[in-house]
């Protein structure tokens, strides 16, 4: 019996009392987590007795590159480019599409990474933060974010600018917002009001949003 | 999350035959199935996905109106050149509700079977009859503020979050759904949400198994069309009241007006006596507040959402104002 059920038995040790069993098994413990695969602990606690469905075959093509991954059917796009393929420039914050730090473009569409299947985008074209630059050269938005100050911690950064990305396409394909006056006009001029409604799905506490207006209007050639 | 086992659907009736067995849930855009299942709300044990059927276009219909294919995604049907020219109060709701991003994946289908966004059907150690039948209603003595006015139970307070179903219910849009038989049916918008009654987990009038296939508009009714949306942020949040308006008037005289509201109940909400009222009325204070008070029978506030009563009729009187001025 385990000492630290055996409270009905007068030799057992008191229940708070750390003993060195506690200290080994607190340790083993410590030891599981930190072995455990980090896609398992991001997939959740499994709470329940029943075996493991059937992984999925998922083939994205990320960056340009193809890359073939076996998952389980509950891994997020997110985590399986976090967890799965270590690229981690597209980053968790909210988990629940509340914040926009995940966003990544499939097939130059922004989207919530974390509120998607791995599964659902086989085959899929996927851009992550990784893959705007061409080697050393950033991407003009990139640059634009390092000119204006546009971020504080940095951690909201490579959605804002994914984000940004698909927002200035999106604006281009003449696409309109809440803010557009006219929507029987085929194209909305990129007002200051107009960039913050199509960027409103990205999230900065530390509030660099003057900043990041200002790198967005540069990257579209507009005067800052 | 719990475990699922993931399947791509290759036909609309290969999805419905799916989607009746028991624990079987359809995935399309999934903003907001996932959402849930994350936080074990939703607890489908198999996952079957529509987003490879051909159910994505927007066709003109014999009659003057449009088709939207239920996998027609937000983004696309607000841009579509049609539904911006015709149905502006539709493109406007739709621009009005999420982020571009979620925008992006959510489709038509699915945005009119969103859940509430009640805090206590989100919280697992609450009770909440909608998401645990009979274990009992948290909101009604509890945070009320985004909680429904007109048609809640004591079985449920929710609202329904959904904008663009607001404007498609002011636009009197049919619901068309598929069987495993194969067989087509045709709901009209009024009687696809339902109330809570004492059943507030059964949200449609949707048999198991019955897929949407697409969203039908009849042609365009003549007058102004607006969306306006009352909310805590500039952009980014819920509703906490709006109203989807299609008002016809000349030199201050209205013809004909269309109100539906969302935010006030488990549906968006449309009264018929409100648009009498207006009909071939004078656009002023007298006949606004005529409107109001019919939009308003048996209206009730929990508490917390008292102030939706006085918003909703500042609201109608300012969307009224707005849409005969000329």
């Amino acid at each position: 019996m385990d000492e630290h059920e055996s409270n009905s038995e007068p030799d057992a040790p008191n229940t708070f009392e750390v003993t060195r069993r506690t200290v080994i098994e607190t340790g083993a413990t410590a030891l599981l987590l930190t072995t455990l695969p980090r896609a398992a602990l991001a997939a959740g606690a499994i709470d329940d007795n029943e075996p493991l469905p059937p992984p999925v075959k998922v083939e994205l093509q990320i960056n340009g590159q193809p890359h073939s991954l076996t998952l389980d059917p509950r891994t997020t796009l997110l985590d399986a480019l976090r967890e799965h393929l270590a690229l981690t420039g597209s980053k968790k914050g909210c988990d629940h599409g509340q914040c926009g730090a995940c966003t990544v473009l499939i097939d130059g569409r922004r989207i919530n990474s974390c509120l998607t299947l791995a599964a659902m985008h086989d085959g899929h074209a996927i851009t992550t933060i990784e893959g705007l630059a061409w080697g050393d050269d950033l991407h003009p938005l990139q640059t634009a974010f390092v000119e204006h100050d546009g971020f504080q911690c940095g951690y909201c950064t490579s959605g804002q600018i994914c984000s940004a990305v698909g927002m200035l396409a999106e604006s281009q394909q003449g696409m309109p917002s809440y803010v557009t006056d006219d929507l029987t006009q085929p194209a909305a001029e990129l007002t200051d009001a107009e960039i913050r409604e199509r960027m409103s799905g990205n999230i900065c506490r530390c509030a660099a949003y003057p900043n990041i207006v200002a790198a967005i209007k540069q990257a579209a050639g507009m005067p800052t | 999350m719990k475990a699922f086992t993931y399947q791509r659907a290759d036909s609309v009736t290969q999805a419905a035959t799916a989607a009746t067995k028991p624990g079987a849930k359809i995935i399309a855009g999934g903003t907001n199935l996932l959402d849930l299942m994350k936080l074990q709300v939703e607890t489908p044990s198999q996952l079957i996905d529509i987003n490879r059927l051909p159910l994505d276009k927007i066709e003109e219909t014999p009659e003057g109106g449009l088709r939207i294919g239920t996998m027609v995604r937000n983004s696309d049907l607000a841009a579509d050149p049609r539904v911006r020219q015709r149905y502006g109060v539709l493109s406007r709701a739709l621009l009005a509700g999420a982020s571009a991003q979620l925008r992006n994946k959510a489709t038509t289908g699915g945005n009119l079977l969103q859940r509430t966004r009640c805090y206590y059907f989100y919280d697992v150690t609450k009770p909440c009859n909608k998401r645990s039948p009979g274990s009992g209603c948290a909101a009604l003595a509890g945070f009320n503020r985004i909680h429904a006015i007109l048609g809640a139970s004591d079985h449920c307070i929710a609202t329904h979050p959904s904008d663009m179903a607001v404007a498609m219910r002011a636009l009197d849009a049919k619901v068309e759904t598929v069987n495993r038989q194969g067989e087509t049916t045709v709901i009209p918008i009024a009687k696809f949400h339902r109330l809570p009654g004492n059943t507030p987990e059964i949200e449609t009038s949707l048999k198991p198994g019955e897929i949407i296939t697409a969203v039908t508009l009849p042609p365009p009714p003549p007058g102004v069309q607006v969306y306006r949306k009352v909310r805590d942020r500039a952009s980014y949040a819920f509703a906490l009241v709006s109203v989807a308006a299609i008002v016809d008037s000349t030199r201050g005289r209205i013809r004909s007006a269309r109100l539906a509201f969302g935010g006030l109940a488990h549906k968006p909400w449309r009264v018929e006596q409100a648009e009498q009222r207006l009909a071939n009325a004078s656009a002023n204070t007298a006949s606004f507040n005529a409107a109001a008070n019919a939009v308003l029978e048996g209206a009730r506030g929990f508490g917390g959402n008292d102030f939706k009563l006085p918003l909703t009729r500042r609201t109608l009187h300012s969307v009224m104002a707005e849409t005969t001025r000329t």
